[in-house]
């Protein structure tokens, strides 16, 4: 287990207060000139030796998106985007940040931009935190009140402004082109890549986005190193992670810990354990919705981190595992994932709008078990046709969940749904029956 | 994709007070020059608050001469994020989560505890009561499932009968208390926690 001392979120559970004199006693804001004066070099080196992976679910190395910002400021300004739009089911990590470790998230911001030459940040919350927005409002209005941003912020000779943009409700948002999109107030559709926001982003211009616990790291990266960082965990996944356990445990919980650890330590010490033991567990989803379940027998080695958890033909996401026990129907727990993603989906792309509520309508059928047979492999080849064919990686995520369902538990759909259209006797039916269903050899 | 149809009875017009007007100003300079825009969603926040929770399409068409831009902009904004109310609902609007992670610890009780204390149908306003419900996605606050959201606030670690308490509560027009109903801390896992725990006695 990781020790407290490694833990870079101390206030996860606030036993210390969020406000700027506390923050500043765990080592916020201490020496952010110091930090600064070392320069963009040697900022991007120190995050690229640390080998940190953004946190917002896809893994890109965070110094290398870095460096993708031009290098001269042209005739358009630089942007640096928090996206803080947490709408994958399981996940809740960056709300216990906006909440609890706010001044973390102000500090990155300041250092990002200075890395990245921009002036404006704008933070993107989804509009359901409305509160827990208006608790980084309080301390973005402590940090301009000190000086810590703003004009020359933190003494750094660097000019910062910070602002809170809510977001309403729609999961697609946090898809990066589709949150600049409704920062630019329209409906959030994802845009075609290329060109990369790096170079046209919000509003044209160079743009850098960063999910929030990326943003909330990297000060104490920069303070204790790089090295430090990456001596935790394993080569390419290093570092700390906030994990949130939900479903089927004793005890759901947000726990920082260190990248590769085994996922039965996760659940069975943090968490507590599976309701009715472990020999109860059905499957878990190690990433938020969007990545495939794994079921129990892979369980007992897994270690969760980006690789190993892609070598299962899964991924680690945001790190939201949901624990499901043997108690619960889990075709159902899929249909219902296909089903928020039916809601979910933006209906720029036709494979992805009709297709996500074609996955909803047939999981639907499976759990009551009115589903044919031959359906089950129609199922598997319309998410093969969702996956890949649309704009954003929102095709991927709606199609995943259902195929990692059918790897893993597709003889408990067949002995659910044995329908067979097929008449296989000669019942010597008049020619009005169609056709083609009559089994020609009976 | 989810459906929204705008409401029948419509309101002829639609104005900021001086609230509304001073906080859409100071939201329209967070943004570049001739990119006010990029407030509309702040805005029709704005005018949904001002109008009982809701945004009649007098508000839309107000925004749209607000900030300059087409009507039809600011409807497809509407229109597309599920925050925004396009008919009535009650003073006290509530939210049950119902996605996986709380389906699996009970969302389906609390569900059920909506319809027998306020209405058999999902956002549905009965006149004589103040608050009506509707199913939504994931709210994002899995670890503390089941959950709702009760206008701003988050209602967390609920069964069935807490949610009736709470409910009464409601009709009794009172503000029950928000966070966890279960009597834990934030995030930490309850009576097993084996972190941070220098900090905990601090």
């Amino acid at each position: 287990m990781l020790e407290d001392k490694d833990r870079i979120f101390q206030n996860l559970y606030n036993d210390l207060g969020s406000d700027i004199e506390s923050s500043q006693k765990r080592g916020d804001w201490v020496n952010t000139k110091e930090l600064t004066s070392k320069g963009r070099e040697w900022i991007i080196n120190e995050i690229k030796d640390s080998q940190l992976r953004g946190r917002g679910g896809a893994g890109f190395p965070t110094g290398l998106k870095w460096s993708f910002a031009p290098k001269e400021v042209g005739s358009r300004p630089h942007y640096l985007v928090i996206n803080g739009d947490e709408s994958e089911p399981g996940t809740c990590k960056d709300r216990d940040i906006l909440r609890f470790e706010p001044h973390k998230l102000i500090e990155g911001c300041l250092i990002a931009s200075y890395a990245v030459q921009a002036h404006v940040c704008y933070i993107y919350i989804r509009g359901e935190y409305f509160k827990d927005g208006q608790k980084l409002q309080a301390a973005i209005d402590e940090a301009y009140e000190k000086k810590l941003i703003g004009k020359n912020a933190a003494g750094t000779g660097w000019d910062l402004d910070i602002y809170i943009h809510y977001g309403a409700g729609a999961y697609i948002c946090g898809e990066e082109t589709a949150l600049l999109e409704s920062i630019e107030g329209k409906k959030g559709q994802p845009r075609l890549k290329p060109p990369f926001p790096a170079l046209i982003g919000l509003y044209g211009c160079p743009t850098i986005i960063n999910n929030v616990e990326t943003i909330a790291v990297v000060p104490t990266i920069l303070r204790r190193g790089g090295k430090w960082f990456s001596s935790l965990g394993r080569e390419k996944n290093t570092g700390t992670k906030i994990f949130c356990i939900s479903g089927n445990v004793n005890n759901p919980c947000n726990v920082e810990e260190e990248m590769s650890i085994p996922l039965k330590e996760l659940i069975e010490v943090h968490a507590g354990g599976v309701i009715g033991g472990w020999d109860n567990l059905q499957a878990v989803i190690p990433g938020g919705s969007s990545m495939p379940l794994i079921p129990k027998e892979k369980c007992e080695t897994l270690t969760m981190d980006f690789d190993s958890l892609v070598a299962e033909k899964s991924g680690l996401g945001t790190a939201g595992v949901v624990v499901i026990n043997k108690d619960q129907d889990i075709i159902r727990c899929m249909a219902r994932i296909a089903r928020f993603y039916k809601h979910e989906s933006c209906g720029q792309c036709t494979p992805c709008r009709e297709g996500s509520g074609w996955m909803w309508r047939m999981l639907e059928r499976m759990a009551k078990g009115e589903a044919s047979k031959d359906e089950i492999d129609m199922l598997g080849d319309v998410t093969k046709q969702i996956e890949g064919h649309t704009i954003c990686a929102f095709g991927e995520g709606s199609s995943w969940p259902v195929q990692g369902l059918l790897r893993h538990f597709k003889e408990e759909i067949k002995n659910r749904n044995k329908f067979d259209p097929i008449v296989k006797e000669n019942k010597n039916i008049p020619y009005l029956v169609d056709q083609h269903l009559l089994d020609k050899n009976a | 994709m989810s459906l929204k149809r705008p409401a029948k009875n419509q309101p002829e017009n639609f104005e900021f007070d001086s609230t509304s007007l001073e906080a859409a100003n100071s939201i329209i300079s967070k943004y570049p020059k001739g990119k006010q825009q990029s407030a509309v969603m702040a805005l029709l926040y704005i005018a949904q608050k001002q109008n009982n929770n809701w945004i009649p399409l007098a508000a839309m068409k107000y925004i749209a001469k607000f900030l300059d831009m087409p009507y039809i902009k600011v409807y497809e904004v509407a229109t597309f994020y599920s925050m925004y109310n396009l008919s009535p609902v009650g003073k006290y609007f509530i939210q049950v989560c119902t996605t996986t992670p709380c389906m699996i610890r009970g969302a389906n009780k609390l569900v059920e505890a909506c319809k027998e204390k306020i209405s058999e149908n999902e956002s549905e306003l009965l006149s004589n009561k103040n608050c009506s419900w509707m199913e939504v996605e994931c709210l994002g606050a899995c670890v503390n499932a089941p959950m709702m959201q009760i206008n701003d606030d988050y209602y967390e670690d609920l069964d069935k009968e807490k949610t009736l308490s709470i409910l009464d509560k409601i009709l009794k027009d009172e503000t029950p208390k928000p966070g966890s109903y279960r009597g834990r801390v934030n995030n930490e896992p309850e009576n097993n926690r084996k972190t941070l725990l220098d900090f905990k006695n601090a």
